[in-house]
């Protein structure tokens, strides 16, 4: 093992002493020590951002002991963390019911939800939204700005009539049609269909002609895309004339 | 918005990202609400996605994507409003020129607004029109203050 040096802490995971970096989040240092915490809005390839609340954990720092969402808590030394509390469990459960009465047809929803004993919801679903499995986690358009870099979706409206949304709630012109967000999106909601002349991500209107590969005459990759990847690491789009297999 | 107006507006704020919700609050000051294409022309210039200003724009009740009238009723339905009748004035207003809260007349005369506190509750019900504010409306007073638009509609 490496020597402890100042970025490296001694924390506590129920009761047992494990290592981890100074401000890094601190659900994703529980995670790599094997411990378990559920989540709907985190990935960590993406910044964090405290959406969904599940990955509520107790921690205890000095004589302080309170609940708090782990994904966007920078881990410190000496705190102690408590994952399955009664009232970590308590206030899930109705964390796990809010998100019902918002998005009751999520699958994804549904089966955590069932795994914590909450088949139902006591709060009242909006009529508007009954059919959108979205969860508002903002997901999407952290992976879309921070990873791929399109910025082809944000949040509109707030309070009630807060959404996700391309502009206009009309074709994304600046979307390239990776599939990114369709991929992480913890509720499946985006959708996304595929032929061999056009890639659709249903979601933001987006339909994207795909490219042939010149040599095999596969389809392999919606033209914008690779496009907009050519000219990000800076090769010759031409580079990307042949699929994968072919090049 | 014509472009030499468009630019205008865009250097008076260095056409800095940073200032986008003082450019957005110039165009709808011109405009009366922000045309679409003009928040295009925005995008490009100042290099903020529309994705961005669209979430900005649709966030603040204080800006419209949809054109409004020349005229702008804004009634306030704060609870204090609300309870002396603010409710039974937007219905007395959407009679007299056929119009719903949120929404502008077929002659683009009078967008009816309404808004959830204006911080003036002891002034209570509370109309503003065209920026101008009309405390302790009663019905009969807001006819007297409506009068003139509905002249000028004929
Ligand atoms: S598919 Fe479009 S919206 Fe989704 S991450 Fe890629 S560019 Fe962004
Ligand atoms: S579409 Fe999916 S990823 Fe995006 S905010 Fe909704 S639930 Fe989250
Ligand atoms: S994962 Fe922490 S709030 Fe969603």
């Amino acid at each position: 093992m490496e020597p402890p040096d100042d970025k490296t802490v001694r924390f506590q995971i129920n009761g047992r002493s494990h290592e981890g970096t100074r401000g890094e989040s601190l659900l994703a240092a529980i995670r790599r020590h094997g411990y378990e915490v559920p989540s709907l809005c985190y990935h960590e390839a993406v910044s964090p951002y405290g959406a969904c609340r599940l990955c509520l954990v107790e921690v205890k720092r000095g004589r302080r002991q309170k609940l708090t969402t782990s994904c966007n808590y920078p881990l410190q030394e000496g705190i102690e963390v408590f994952l399955d509390t009664d009232r970590v469990v308590r206030h899930r459960r109705t964390i796990l019911q809010l998100l019902l009465a918002m998005a009751p047809e999520a699958e994804e929803l549904r089966s955590l939800a069932a795994e914590y004993g909450v088949e139902d919801t006591p709060f009242v679903t909006d009529e508007e939204h009954a059919d959108n499995a979205c969860i508002l986690c903002g997901l999407c358009n952290r992976v879309c700005n921070e990873v791929v870099g399109a910025h082809a979706i944000a949040f509109a409206g707030r309070g009630l009539h807060k959404r996700m949304e391309s502009p206009y709630d009309d074709v994304a012109e600046a979307c390239i049609g990776c599939g990114a967000c369709v991929f992480v999106c913890p509720t499946s909601c985006i959708g996304i269909e595929e032929t061999e002349q056009m890639r659709r991500i249903l979601k933001w209107h987006r339909d994207l002609p795909m490219q042939k590969c010149a040599a095999c005459g596969r389809p392999f990759a919606p033209t914008f895309q690779i496009m907009h990847f050519a000219d990000k690491i800076g090769v010759e789009r031409s580079h990307f004339d042949r699929c994968p297999d072919c090049r | 918005m014509d472009d030499a107006k468009l630019n205008v507006i865009l250097d008076r704020h260095d056409r800095d990202p940073s200032a986008l919700l003082a450019i957005l609050m110039d165009i709808q000051k011109e405009e009366n609400y922000l045309p679409r294409e003009d928040l295009g022309r925005v995008s490009e210039r100042i290099g903020v996605p529309m994705s961005r200003i669209y979430s900005l724009a649709t966030f603040f009740s204080a800006f419209s994507l949809k054109p409004r009238g020349k005229h702008i009723c804004t009634v306030c339905m704060g609870t204090a409003c609300h309870v002396r009748g603010a409710p039974k004035l937007v219905e007395q207003i959407g009679r007299d020129f056929d119009v719903k809260a949120g929404e502008t007349t077929a002659d683009m005369k009078l967008t009816l607004e309404t808004v959830n506190c204006v911080g003036a509750c002891a002034l209570g019900p509370l109309v503003i029109l065209d920026g101008e504010y009309h405390g302790n409306i009663t019905p009969t007073k807001l006819e007297r203050v409506m009068k003139n638009l509905k002249k000028e509609q004929g």
